[in-house]
């Protein structure tokens, strides 16, 4: 190295640079602080949920330990008053409700992305992708609302009885995940590739045979994601279900039988509850989040799936 | 629905030369209120390559849409003048575009496999036509990958995913796919400029195995590439901006690259613009 020629004036001392500015100290504590500052934000979101699953965690644990998980997570009766907790009715009710609204809002859901994404001209389209986005806008008391004093009685005239019950829950229900799936099908549909496209109408492929054949396919797993997290937001939802399933805590029946679910129950006894039944509510409560997260993680590996196979 | 060349022009006698494939009669294409293309007149000769050369915006792509109606599914676009195949007008009223494209196949110049299997890539076409059977079906895909050169890289991993070959492969097997429905012709919108050499290779020594059935119109902004596989060349030109492009000169390529004889056609060749 030594022996190298030097052909220019390169400083021999390192450390000494003539010409390069060096970073000022003003920009390195701006750039430092604004680097903590979205840290900090990013740590507030994490905390937020680790502290309410602290806090739930530790305020519906006596019912495990106390009650026993066995007579909670498969108790047949809840009945708080005579010390019976068992959720089983309960959480029966969340699914009968949450997967008939999938199986109601899901075939319109898709049916509207592809209508969005392979068939509607530019113009329908501006109109009609507001149209169902604004349907996750509309606060779900509104939807409990409508439910109540429109459906309701619509529901009454079919099933009999007064029309609180599990098929006014799935209509409303079904309504409010649509915009959910919908959009997030078209996403789906919409990273395929024109080329794709191109590729099945100079095939000789008609636009049905292109969207069941080649689109649909390709967009399954997006798809089944949509579908995921549509059923979070049914399973979660509160307000509008209270309004309409008639939050009576026995097991399904019928359709136009009132029913109760997690969420519905914890809103009804939240206010008078207390001691074990308080706590009981606490256990619904992390039961709803365990369902929550495994839902989420289930999207997060079909999402590693999609982007393995792709 | 038999519209043939005679009805349309009256001085045109439907040529002896059963050797035309398709006949281009005084073609204008309009995207919305452009002109794109004015008054081409052309034979495409039947198991032959036809090369379409010239500039990048000159309307060698848009001509070649014109051969399987891709250009209808763009909104706004309008055909004038007579395209036939095998003395059919393509463009008279009732023709199912639909079906058009199962007898003219095409291959775009970025590779689009479907995202399935390379085993149902090949089957698309057959089962669209109702193809049901798995041993018709199997003897489809096997006798199209053989065709298109690509059986010995993929015979042993049919399931696997089309998007999983390299690019060369994926061209190839796009070939497959379309040869699947034995169409008559092979349009191919720069088939080459997306992949590596060697598949450019392969790609080029299938055309030369494929004519003997198939009549190929390969658009190529490759003059090397055109003089090498084609039997005859087409150069378009689109001399002013905004203005629609023309067909300058039709001809046996060996004439229009040793002895063109347009003034342009020589500029081009000789790398004057362009």
């Amino acid at each position: 190295m030594a022996d190298e020629p030097r052909t220019n004036d390169m400083p021999s001392v390192r450390g000494e640079a003539n010409n390069l500015k060096l970073v000022s100290r003003a920009t390195y504590f701006k750039e430092a602080t604004l680097k903590n500052l979205f840290l900090l934000c990013a740590f507030m979101a994490v905390a937020g949920v680790a502290l309410i699953f602290v806090f739930v965690g530790y305020r519906g644990w006596p019912i495990f330990s106390e009650v026993g998980a066995g007579n909670f997570l498969f108790g047949m009766e809840w009945l708080p008053t005579k010390g019976l907790f068992g959720i089983l009715p309960l959480f029966v009710g969340s699914i009968v409700v949450t997967l008939g609204a999938l199986l109601l809002g899901t075939p319109v859901a898709v049916g509207a992305a592809v209508f969005l994404s392979e068939i509607a001209p530019p113009k329908i389209r501006s109109v009609v992708r507001p149209a169902v986005e604004l349907l996750a806008g509309v606060p779900s008391v509104v939807y409990g609302f409508f439910g109540l004093l429109i459906l309701r009685p619509i529901v009454a005239d079919l099933t009999g009885g007064l029309g609180f019950g599990p098929l006014t829950a799935w209509i409303i229900l079904a309504i409010m995940i649509i915009p959910t799936i919908a959009t997030l099908t078209e996403d789906a549909l919409q990273s395929i590739p024109d080329g794709v496209r191109e590729a099945s109408y100079a095939m000789g492929a008609t636009t049905w045979q292109t969207i069941s054949r080649v689109l649909l396919p390709a967009a399954k797993i997006g798809i089944v994601d949509a579908i995921i997290l549509g059923m979070g937001r049914a399973i979660g939802e509160t307000m509008a279900v209270l309004m309409v399933v008639g939050n009576a805590p026995g097991f399904f029946r019928g359709m136009g039988e009132p029913l109760s679910t997690l969420t519905s129950q914890i809103v009804m006894d939240m206010p008078y509850a207390s001691g074990m039944h308080r706590t009981a509510l606490f256990g619904m409560a992390i039961i709803l989040f365990l369902v929550s997260m495994g839902l989420v993680l289930t999207v997060r590996l079909l999402s590693r799936l999609r982007e393995e196979t792709s | 629905m038999s519209h043939t060349l005679a009805e349309h022009q009256p001085g045109f006698v439907p040529t002896a030369d059963a050797c035309v494939k398709i006949a281009v009669r005084g073609l204008d294409f309009f995207y919305g209120d452009f002109q794109a293309l004015t008054d081409i007149t052309c034979d495409i000769r039947d198991n032959s390559v036809t090369a379409f050369i010239g500039p990048s915006g000159c309307g060698k792509s848009t001509f070649l849409r014109c051969f399987n109606r891709m250009n209808d599914l763009i909104i706004g676009t309008k055909v004038e003048g007579l395209i036939t195949l095998d003395g059919q007008d393509i463009y008279a009223p009732g023709v199912d575009p639909v079906d058009l494209r199962r007898r003219i196949g095409m291959i775009f110049q970025q590779p689009n496999p479907f995202p399935m299997s390379i085993y149902d890539n090949v089957a698309y076409g057959p089962r669209l036509h109702g193809m049901k059977k798995k041993a018709d079906l199997d003897e489809v895909v096997e006798t199209s990958l053989k065709r298109a050169n690509l059986w010995k890289e993929v015979k042993d991993i049919l399931g696997r995913g089309g998007l999983t070959l390299s690019g060369g492969q994926q061209q190839r097997l796009c070939i497959a796919r379309v040869l699947a429905v034995q169409p008559d012709v092979l349009l191919m919108d720069e088939p080459c400029s997306a992949i590596d050499p060697t598949s450019v290779q392969k790609i080029e020594d299938l055309m030369a195995e494929l004519k003997s059935t198939v009549t190929i119109i390969i658009v190529t902004h490759n003059m090397q590439q055109a003089a090498r596989v084609s039997d005859e060349t087409a150069f378009f030109l689109q001399e002013v901006m905004g203005e629609p492009a023309m067909l300058v000169e039709f001809g046996r390529t060996a004439d229009i690259f040793t002895s063109p004889k347009d003034k342009r056609t020589e500029d081009y060749i000789t790398g004057r613009f362009g």
